[in-house]
């Protein structure tokens, strides 16, 4: 098993490098963009995977947490702190390396926190408001905690359609490039950003940010706390039993998804220099989780080619003004013919598995 | 806070709560039959607003909002046939995904259809500015009319479920499917019929505050968020709490606007919505024993 | 071992278990028996952690549990088995055992994210022990099955396993026959006895009489919540009082 789970990461790896020189041979480099962005959204994609597919818990707010990652880096980045300058805690962050400076387009002095802080506060951030809805939303079921993850991504949206410092209806732009390692003498440097230039890095980057974060969650389902998180997804009083503490579990679980999707915020919004309250959306959120069934719910591969392929195919614009049908349409014919996921073989054989464990119903 | 702003206030949300709890009875009535919550719920209202309105051009408002509501019901059991009815055992799971599906495509195909525009019934009686004076308190006739529909609803559908044979037997489902199965009632088509009622009258509520809310393609999440709240409230199940709440919903929605901005409104209904799920998921008047009322 | 005194539990206004006080001694095996509705089964979930009591004391090894969760009464070595049998979907037999050595092992998310060479040397010896438990209980050919699919019999052998790989000191099983034929109850209660011998206290709720009566050191009688008697088996079947309820007032 441990070798077949490292060829397929290496299949991966050499997938990613083909498609890259591929692109470069034939001069269709601009498909490494949607790509890129295609990657970052497959961060959330895994991480509610393992929240739904494994843990059982459904969360349909997920778009909150992108949310809170993108906005909060963007807002730190973009939020001119000269004025405050004298202020002993903003002087206190400049002593300590976290701000940056620079100039914005009309030679204005611009001062804000440099992305790297942004990035761990949005982080910090993400993980701890997970942390303290998790603990009580977690312990609803069903319909409640549907709708309990439904209402938090549907606050995190209005919040952020009404607070100025995230620029309301037309979000936030000019975020500057986050820089993971400065140029090192001939080397260009290695930043996230929508630089035509820095297309292939930024590929390269979004593509291993995704692998590592594929092969950290396959590491984590086999092992011993994901075997836990499966136990509780079938049946919560027997993993008690066992002495699995379920409702922990469940809420290190949410972090992790949680946190994955706000890296993925952070990372994209620094990539596309901003961000907008769309991303914050219900529809959003809606989509995640639609990925994640159609991909499969306990097949975290099938969840990852699924949401690549489908987002690239829905940030192509292939489907025109009727994106959000297609996927709803998808979404119902998953649920109806294969709720096992499309590329799981399994689908054919859940109906017979629900006869045996009719309690199957009340572990969701 | 003077004593006519007070009323002012208390009508506002009198008004939203009867929109809320009739979103909420809706919500009920396919819990009660089939234990599953319609995310889908929302867009009956909107398609109801909406229908009536194209129609208004060919009718008069009357047949119009008729004509609306049996075109919804038909939407309704539509949406049964097609995606519920023959499912064997859903799971909790799939049954949340594939209502959320419904409520985008109905959803994205009232976009292709009236696009992004917001439309509106005209006022029943009078204009924007026809009022009623209550002493110093000024009521728009719709409210009256948003009121009196609830009420007519909720009247109907007490009657409707304690004296038709119908009535009986949703009733009978609700309590206990299977042993209603072995009476010879048609559970499957009872289903299909409480779609259809829910359907029906989340339309109806549709028509009576078009006027007053407008109608726009997407207007139904938020309804379907608030009337869940209500439905929660109340106790899921339970439409007389559900009434009851959807006031209380209302009138804390409507005061609240002189504390907080507008922006931050719909919040409000949802943190309240998080507080009950995490202190009394079963409703501030039900309990977990009685979380279901078997009557109206 | 375990000592109950005077525990209640009500619901709403259900005595379901009234003023019930008994001990289990350690490396014996007692049987909990009772009518239908007797409140044997609340009795199991009182101890297991799964309720809170209404009222009184439960000790474990000398401490206090009431009201503690299941996990961490399960922590502190007592594991139980469930009536209608909770296996693991989609769980290979093995691995639902390797469920059950949770307590016994420590790698968290980190470690688990990070497969750190602590935590793939717990796991392969987690494995190990899975193993060696699906071995003792003769199951071990359906090691890599998946345990759902299994004969009833199989799967309850299965959950004996999960049970034991906690490394209890006390065993709650919940009619650890129900729903067997003669050979599989014969067959489980081999097993029972042969995990007394490696030194686990049992005590079991069971309505196999035959059963009960046979590899029970004592018997405790439970009728509407209240403790009706407590003997030896053979004591247990000329109580005159128990033979009234199980066969009616007019014997």
């Amino acid at each position: 098993m441990k070798v077949s789970k490292t060829n397929k990461i290496l299949c991966l790896c050499a997938l990613v490098i083909l498609t890259q020189v591929t692109t470069t041979l034939t001069g269709t480099q601009y498909y490494l963009t949607q790509l890129t962005m295609a990657a970052y959204y497959g961060l959330v994609v895994i991480g509610l995977g393992v929240l739904m597919g494994y843990a059982g818990q459904i969360s349909i707010g997920h778009a909150g947490f992108f949310a809170i990652g993108g906005y909060i880096s963007a807002a730190m980045t973009t939020h001119n702190l000269v004025q405050l300058q004298d202020t002993p805690i903003i002087s206190f962050c400049s002593q300590m390396g976290l701000l940056m400076e620079r100039q914005d387009i009309y030679g204005d002095q611009l001062l804000t926190f440099a992305p790297w802080a942004a990035c761990v506060t949005a982080l910090l951030l993400a993980a701890l408001i997970a942390f303290f809805l998790g603990i009580p939303v977690l312990k609803l079921k069903g319909h409640y905690l549907a709708m309990a993850t439904l209402g938090f991504g549907t606050i995190i949206y209005r919040l952020v359609l009404a607070t100025p410092l995230f620029g309301e209806a037309d979000g936030i732009s000019e975020v500057p490039a986050f820089t993971l390692l400065p140029a090192i003498g001939s080397l260009p440097p290695i930043m996230v950003s929508g630089d035509f230039g820095l297309r292939v890095i930024n590929y390269y980057l979004a593509w291993g940010v995704l692998i590592i974060g594929m092969i950290l969650l396959l590491n984590l389902i086999d092992s011993r706390v994901g075997r836990a998180l499966r136990s509780l997804h079938s049946s919560e009083e027997a993993a008690e039993a066992s002495g699995v503490h379920t409702s922990g579990c469940k809420v290190y679980v949410f972090v992790i998804s949680a946190v994955y999707a706000a890296l993925a915020g952070v990372l994209l919004t620094h990539y596309n220099a901003g961000i907008g309250p769309s991303e914050a959306s219900v529809m959003k959120s809606v989509r995640y989780v639609a990925l994640v069934a159609v991909g499969g719910m306990t097949n975290l591969w099938g969840t990852l080619i699924v949401g690549i392929s489908l987002t690239f195919l829905s940030l192509r614009g292939v489907f025109g003004s009727y994106d959000d049908a297609v996927f709803a349409a998808i979404l119902i014919g998953v649920m109806l013919f294969s709720p096992a996921g499309i590329l799981s073989l399994r689908g054919c054989l859940l109906p017979s598995k629900q006869e045996i464990a009719p309690a199957k119903e009340e572990n969701l | 806070m003077t004593v006519d702003l007070f009323f002012q206030y208390l009508f506002a949300g009198v008004t939203y709560g009867s929109i809320y709890a009739i979103v909420a009875i809706g919500f009920n009535i396919i819990y009660n039959s089939t234990g599953i919550i319609n995310f889908a719920q929302g867009e009956f209202v909107m398609l109801g607003g909406m229908i009536s309105i194209s129609l208004l051009q060919f009718m008069p408002l009357p047949l119009a909002i008729i004509v609306a509501v049996l075109a919804t019901m038909l939407v309704g059991a539509l949406v049964e046939i097609l995606f519920i009815r023959w499912l064997e055992r859903p799971s909790v799971m799939q049954m949340i995904i594939i209502t959320i599906g419904v409520s985008i495509l109905l959803r994205e195909v009232a976009l292709h259809i009236w696009g992004e525009s917001i439309r509106s019934l005209p006022y029943f009686y009078g204009n924007e500015i026809t009022t009623f004076s209550l002493g110093s308190v000024h009521i728009s006739p719709q409210v009256l009319w948003v009121i009196a529909a609830c009420g007519f609803m909720v009247c109907g559908l007490s009657l409707f479920f304690k004296f038709t044979p119908t009535g009986r037997e949703m009733r009978a489902c609700s309590v206990n499917r299977t042993a209603a199965i072995l009476c010879g009632i048609n559970t499957r088509n009872m289903v299909t019929f409480s779609f259809m009622l829910s359907a029906g009258i989340g339309a109806m509520a549709g028509c009576v505050m078009s006027p007053i809310t407008y109608t726009q393609y997407d207007c139904g999440t938020g309804l379907a968020i608030k009337g869940f709240t209500v439905a929660i409230l109340g106790g899921l199940g339970n439409s007389m709490a559900a009434v009851a709440a959807g006031l209380l919903l209302g009138i804390i929605e409507a005061f609240s606007v002189s504390v907080v901005p507008l922006a931050f409104q719909d919040a409000i209904a949802i943190t309240i919505l998080l507080i009950i799920l995490f202190i009394k998921p079963h409703g501030l008047f039900g309990s977990s024993e009685a979380a279901r009322l078997r009557d109206f | 071992m375990l000592e109950l005194q005077a525990v209640h539990k009500k619901f709403g206004g259900l005595h379901a278990v009234n003023d019930v006080s008994f001990s289990v001694n350690e490396g014996t095996i007692k049987s909990v028996i009772g009518p239908n509705g007797a409140g044997k089964t609340t009795l199991f979930n009182l101890i297991a952690g799964n309720l809170p009591p209404t009222d009184g004391t439960i000790l474990f090894q000398g401490k206090a549990i009431q009201g503690r969760k299941p996990h961490q009464v399960a922590a502190r070595g007592m594991a139980r088995t469930f009536q209608n049998i909770k296996l693991f979907h989609g769980m290979t037999a093995l691995e639902c055992v390797m469920v059950g050595c949770h307590t016994q092992s420590k790698a968290g998310f980190i470690s688990g994210m990070l497969n750190t060479p602590f935590a793939r040397k717990e796991e392969k010896a987690i494995r190990q022990r899975s193993m060696e438990l699906l071995q003792l209980l003769e199951i071990e050919e359906f090691a890599e099955v998946e345990a759902t699919s299994l004969a009833f019999g199989q799967q309850r052998a299965v959950e004996l396993a999960r049970a034991l790989a906690l490394n209890p000191r006390l065993l709650l099983l919940d009619e650890p026959a129900a729903g067997l034929n003669i050979y599989e109850t014969a067959e489980i209660s081999r097993l029972i006895c042969k995990i007394r011998e490696m030194g686990v206290t049992v005590l079991l709720v069971e309505h196999d009489m035959s059963l009960v009566m046979e590899i029970s050191d004592e018997v405790v009688v439970l009728c509407f919540g209240e403790k009706i008697a407590e003997d030896t088996p053979e004591n247990i079947q000329q109580n005159p009082e128990v033979i009234r309820i199980y066969l009616g007032e007019d014997e």
